[in-house]
């Protein structure tokens, strides 16, 4: 397959790995603060911004639109911050608001640029389900700077992380400012969005950021090897999916990773062998098996190790 | 001498005022039980305290100075249910937490961490679960992780938020036998604590807390069946007639 591929295909595929890579590391980030939801409310606020940059440059420059996404998912998560402190509604509802009213936002504008401007040449539609082919040689570079700031900040605070996630007041006892992790966390995700949705869209990004790391849940017990899980998890629905969307002419990304990724859930969810349901089936199976012999054998039944508490 | 001074502390939690004018000193070497009825703001003291939750008047101060510059010579025992136990981590990783400040920001824990880890664990009789899965463990074995994660940090001074809430007897124990080794060690704990039964036997001062202060000092002399009925108000069913 890969042999088959242009030189500029084979490097959009390597800029979904990474991308998928660094999601999924995020992404079990995000899992932990129990907001996975976040992602997808400053996904979808980050279309305007992509509207208004293209609006004011005229032309798909990558830089420019990147910018202009950062800045709306970031005020979407502003906004969402506001109503959740300064009313008495809820997070998720702040979010379910922000997400829509951004995201409608965004395809009136789109709209309206396409229909002046020219705007139905500028292939700003494949913001929406996402067209990794579309990238030029230049996106993907600026795509694996970002994403490598990303896995980095992520690998070379690992063990701050770890801490703030599970325990953020035993963390700000240590001297871990809540804030600092709170700016830096939204910080990679609006910049993993904003990277991604060139190639996945508004829409299904973040499924790349939810799906790897709760995939990633049910193989392992362990935090470090949930993130490097995630990762390859991430990274090879990146891949596979651009894979797949290559095999049709205009077909859209985004769809065929996240059915990737689906894939690898379910295979997740039935074969993992920490949390999985196969595993827990056998489990089962085996103690009513030792059960049986024990009761078999005269014992009262199995006794059990450790203190009861 | 004081290790801790509390002045006029005033502090709300949503709308509501939970502490009004609290002042009281800790001397150095005591072992307190802060006891008081549901909502008499035990947990908002600590937080306050700690600076996890703003306070809207008054002062704290730690051996004369501030909490952000003696945060070493602090440790906090949050409650068991502050956290989510099915984060994939084990008990010995828990306890390496409360040697991440030692360790410094950003660097890797070395060996000698790992043991001093382990030999904290150990301590609070846990050492057959160091790599068991924290949601493996039982109540009481989970709170003994975050006893021997306090430990480790090597404090001054302690706080923690209902140690013995929900234990088993063993485990009770255990705590016990460590609270009075570190007052032994001249080091100063403040617990909150639910069971009156026990504060006797338990703490040498008591911190009745409703609000404001309703008494402090030595055990002996102001846990009386008085101020614990002014503590409680009317809600006090229990008082074992002595």
């Amino acid at each position: 397959m890969g042999m088959l591929l242009s030189a500029n295909a084979q490097w959009v595929l390597f800029s979904t790995l990474i991308l998928g890579m660094a999601s999924g590391m995020i992404g079990c980030l995000a899992y932990w603060k129990r907001q996975s939801l976040m992602s997808d409310a400053l996904s979808h606020a980050a279309l305007p911004g992509v509207v208004i940059g293209f609006w004011l440059i005229g032309t798909k420059n990558m830089p420019v639109m990147i910018g202009g996404a950062a800045i709306s998912a970031l005020l979407g998560a502003l906004m969402i911050q506001w109503i959740r402190s300064s009313s008495r509604i809820k997070e998720d509802t702040a979010m379910g608001m922000i997400l829509s009213v951004f995201f409608g936002l965004g395809i009136m504008m789109l709209t309206i640029v396409n229909r002046f401007a020219g705007g139905n040449q500028s292939g700003l539609d494949s913001f929406i389900f996402g067209q990794a082919a579309s990238m030029v040689r230049k996106d993907v570079y600026t795509m694996l700077v970002l994403a490598a700031i990303v896995i980095l900040v992520v690998s070379l605070a690992f063990k701050e992380w770890k801490l703030f996630l599970f325990d953020p007041d035993f963390a700000r006892g240590l001297g871990l400012s809540r804030r600092l992790m709170d700016g830096i966390y939204l910080a990679v995700l609006v910049m993993v969005i904003v990277i991604g949705i060139q190639a996945v869209g508004v829409i299904l990004m973040a499924a790349l950021l939810i799906i790897p790391a709760v995939s990633a849940r049910y193989w392992t017990h362990s935090f470090k090897w949930m993130v490097i899980l995630s990762a390859i998890f991430g990274g090879g629905s990146g891949m596979i999916g651009t894979l797949i969307s290559t095999l049709g002419i205009g077909w859209p990304t985004g769809p065929f990773i996240v059915l990737a990724s689906s894939v690898l859930f379910v295979v997740s969810l039935v074969f993992g062998v920490e949390k999985g349901l196969l595993t827990k089936a056998l489990q089962i199976r085996l103690q009513k098996r030792e059960l049986r012999y024990a009761a078999a054998s005269g014992a009262k039944g199995p006794q059990r190790g450790g203190e009861a508490g | 001498m004081s290790v801790l001074e509390v002045a006029d502390l005033t502090a709300s939690y949503r709308k509501n005022k939970v502490l009004h004018d609290v002042s009281f000193q800790v001397q150095a070497g005591s072992l307190t039980s802060i006891v008081g009825p549901n909502g008499a703001g035990k947990s908002t003291l600590l937080k306050v305290m700690l600076e996890l939750h703003p306070k809207l008047s008054g002062s704290v101060s730690f051996f004369g100075s501030t909490h952000s510059k003696m945060k070493k010579r602090i440790g906090y025992v949050p409650q068991r249910g502050s956290v989510d136990w099915d984060f994939p981590t084990n008990a010995l990783d828990v306890v390496m937490m409360g040697l991440y400040g030692q360790v410094g920001w950003l660097k890797w824990p070395t060996r000698s961490h790992r043991e001093k880890a382990l030999a904290s664990l150990e301590q609070m009789g846990m050492a057959d679960y160091a790599s068991r899965q924290i949601s493996q463990l039982s109540g009481g074995q989970q709170q003994r992780v975050f006893l021997a994660r306090a430990l480790v940090q090597d404090a001054d001074l302690y706080f923690m938020d209902e140690p013995l809430a929900g234990v088993d007897a063993a485990t009770e124990r255990a705590i016990m036998t460590t609270l009075k080794e570190l007052k032994n060690k001249g080091k100063t704990v403040m617990v909150v604590h639910h069971d009156l039964q026990t504060v006797e036997d338990y703490f040498d001062h008591v911190l009745l807390l409703n609000r404001t202060v309703v008494a402090h000092g030595k055990t002996k002399e102001v846990f009386t069946k008085d101020n614990v009925y002014r503590a409680y108000g009317g809600t006090l069913r229990w008082m074992k007639e002595a």
